[in-house]
């Protein structure tokens, strides 16, 4: 049944739905309603049965989960941001003891300066330690993409991060069909786990392991996560005929067929690409768009064969990687790697900016015209950066970028002005 | 599309308006995308929320700059916010105040716009004799009802309705239905002016 609701509510009602039975979390903005709404349905006996734990930190909700998902239950947390970088070292031990914590990230920015709106630097700052990570582009393929992200942790014994833009989804309101019980349970069987804590069957896990082993059972870890390139794309197909309706998979093209320039990116600024290649179409450009689903595992070879006759691709990034430049551009260049493409890094929409239609167009109308730099962050105030580096050449003790910058324009910051 | 730009201050509801104008949208099988712009919430500081309207699915994400209507839950955010930004010359405009356009300085303003799209409107006044408070949101919900018939007033009721439960809910569907009929007399006079 189609209804009109926030992003966080459909999360939560579709976790529900899923049967989550351990639910540690702790508030961070922008993924608090999400939790919060568990909280309650949980107190009303609307989500039983399960357990909600209010923990002290996200290191212990990880840590939380992990026990929880050890003993066999259905676990799940979300967060966002610097609870992501609290949890760290969680992570990595619930993807490398293989636990199929389902996880939801509301995307935001990490600081220092702080910063709560939304772009991928948290969930990309963690792109390495293990968990599957998917992407979605809407509220609906973001509450769809958690029932297919229990049931492929749970085949594959790993965990899923489900990324979903802070405020420009969570706190969104727009219609969404959620599935009945029926569907999700027909979908997502209960969960069997793979290796169980049972005082009745006592084992241990989470064993040391030296040099004679470590390199196998990363080997392995690194394995069975790129089944998930082969696995994900069958559980799309067969949620897909469940729901009645296509789900993620591991890419999404946009009039990419006959494309010269492709835009590719993560996330929800994919509607606004996906209005503005319509635009650069209707005046007759030869531009289109690809949606990178599951950036881990990464689908080389699916990216490749998506872009084999692209002329130019523009990666549009909300991370940047001091010192680098592109994250996921650095992906898509080994997916092309060898091939006469060439690739762009797009920085953008870091700490909340908004990524307009304008701006697109702009930018893709000169990359059209071979005139793009390798690198770009997009509708950067170079003015703004000019001011601070002189004042950084006129004098030694010029203080702090952010303060400085913000009284530059205007904004009056914490503290004395 | 038929964008809308809410501007208020954190604990007006400017949020929920949003939220509700997206409610009545649906109700009536439209599509409606509602979303807020705040800061780290602070009752009392700035915020937006915007709603788009219309006939098929909506992808884009961005803020809306360029509003068809523009609703103001509190007038001194004139001096602080520059709220009439990108607004259509053809825009539809609903201030929360008791004064007219010339009170607030905004005579000459007014001049580039469509005069009989724009309004003054006692929401708050509205929203306390009929809610017992003085959060103006819903009231002006109706004010945007009669003023642009984006939404019918049953849908706004139907959204209200939907959003809250008991007297809160007969008490802001009252301030909506007085807000739009204090609209309906107001362009009344103004085409007989």
């Amino acid at each position: 049944v189609l209804e009109q609701l926030e992003g966080s509510r459909a999360v939560a009602r579709t976790v529900a739905l899923c049967r989550a039975e351990v639910i540690p979390a702790y508030p961070i903005s922008p993924q608090t309603h999400i939790v919060e709404a568990l909280s309650a349905m949980v107190k009303t006996g609307e989500l039983a049965p399960c357990e909600f734990v209010n923990v002290e930190s996200e290191y212990a909700a990880m840590s939380v989960a992990i026990g929880a998902s050890a003993t066999g239950a259905r676990a799940y947390t979300a967060t966002a941001s610097q609870g992501l970088l609290y949890m760290a070292e969680a992570l990595y031990n619930a993807s490398g003891l293989g636990l199929p914590i389902v996880m939801t990230l509301a995307n935001r920015a990490i600081g220092a300066p702080i910063n709560i709106w939304n772009d991928h630097s948290d969930s990309m700052s963690q792109r390495d330690c293990g968990w599957i990570q998917l992407y979605a582009e809407s509220n609906q393929e973001a509450a769809d993409m958690h029932i297919l992200a229990f049931r492929l942790a749970e085949e594959l014994s790993l965990p899923v991060m489900v990324c979903m833009d802070g405020f420009i989804l969570t706190h969104a309101y727009e219609q969404i069909d959620l599935p009945t019980q029926r569907q999700v349970d027909s979908f997502l069987p209960a969960f069997q786990p793979r290796q169980v804590l049972d005082p009745a069957e006592p084992v241990t896990i989470g064993a040391m392991v030296g040099p004679e082993a470590f390199t196998e059972v990363k080997y392995l870890a690194h394995a069975k996560q790129m089944q998930a390139l082969d696995l994900l794309p069958e559980l799309s197909a067969e949620l897909a005929v469940t729901l009645g309706r296509d789900t993620c998979g591991l890419l999404r093209g946009y009039r990419v067929e006959d494309a010269q320039t492709v835009v590719v990116a993560l996330g929800s600024v994919l509607g606004t690409i996906e209005d503005t290649v319509d635009e650069l179409r209707a005046r007759g450009e030869k531009v289109g768009a690809l949606g990178i689903k599951a950036f881990r595992p990464f689908p080389l070879a699916e990216v490749r064969a998506a872009l084999a006759h692209v002329e130019r691709v523009v990666v549009l990034e909300k991370a940047l990687a001091v010192g680098i430049g592109g994250i996921v551009s650095q992906n898509v260049r080994n997916a092309l790697s060898g091939m006469s493409a060439d690739v762009y890094t797009v920085i953008a929409g870091l700490g909340g900016r908004p990524i307009t239609k304008a701006s697109l167009g702009r930018l893709l109308g000169v990359a059209q015209d071979d005139a793009l730099a390798p690198m770009t962050f997009l509708d950067l105030n170079v003015e703004l950066v000019e001011r601070e580096l002189a004042r950084t050449r006129q004098c030694r003790r010029s203080g702090p970028h952010a303060e400085n910058m913000l009284r530059d324009i205007g904004v009056v910051a914490a503290g004395a002005v | 599309v038929f964008q809308v730009r809410i501007h208020g201050r954190g604990g007006q509801g400017a949020v929920t308006a949003a939220e509700l104008l997206s409610l009545a949208a649906f109700a009536r099988g439209r599509h409606a995308q509602a979303f807020p712009s705040f800061g780290s919430e602070r009752t009392g500081a700035p915020v937006l929320a915007f709603c788009r309207i219309d006939e098929r699915e909506i992808r884009t994400r961005e803020p809306v700059s360029q509003p068809d209507a523009l609703i103001v839950l509190d007038p001194t955010l004139l001096h602080q916010v520059d709220v009439f930004g990108g607004l259509r010359p053809d825009g539809y405009v609903l201030i929360n105040s008791v004064r007219s356009f010339a009170q607030l300085g905004l005579a000459e303003w007014v001049g580039g716009f469509a005069r009989e799209r724009l309004l003054t409107v006692p929401a708050s006044d509205l929203a306390r004799e009929h809610a017992g408070q003085m959060r103006p949101n819903a009231a002006l919900l109706g004010a945007l009802a009669a003023l642009t018939a984006v939404v019918s007033l049953d849908s706004v009721v139907h959204a209200i309705q939907m959003r809250f439960s008991g007297r809160l809910a007969v008490a802001n569907a009252a301030a909506a239905q007085a807000c739009f009929a204090f609209v309906e007399r107001e362009r009344e006079a103004l085409s007989h002016a």
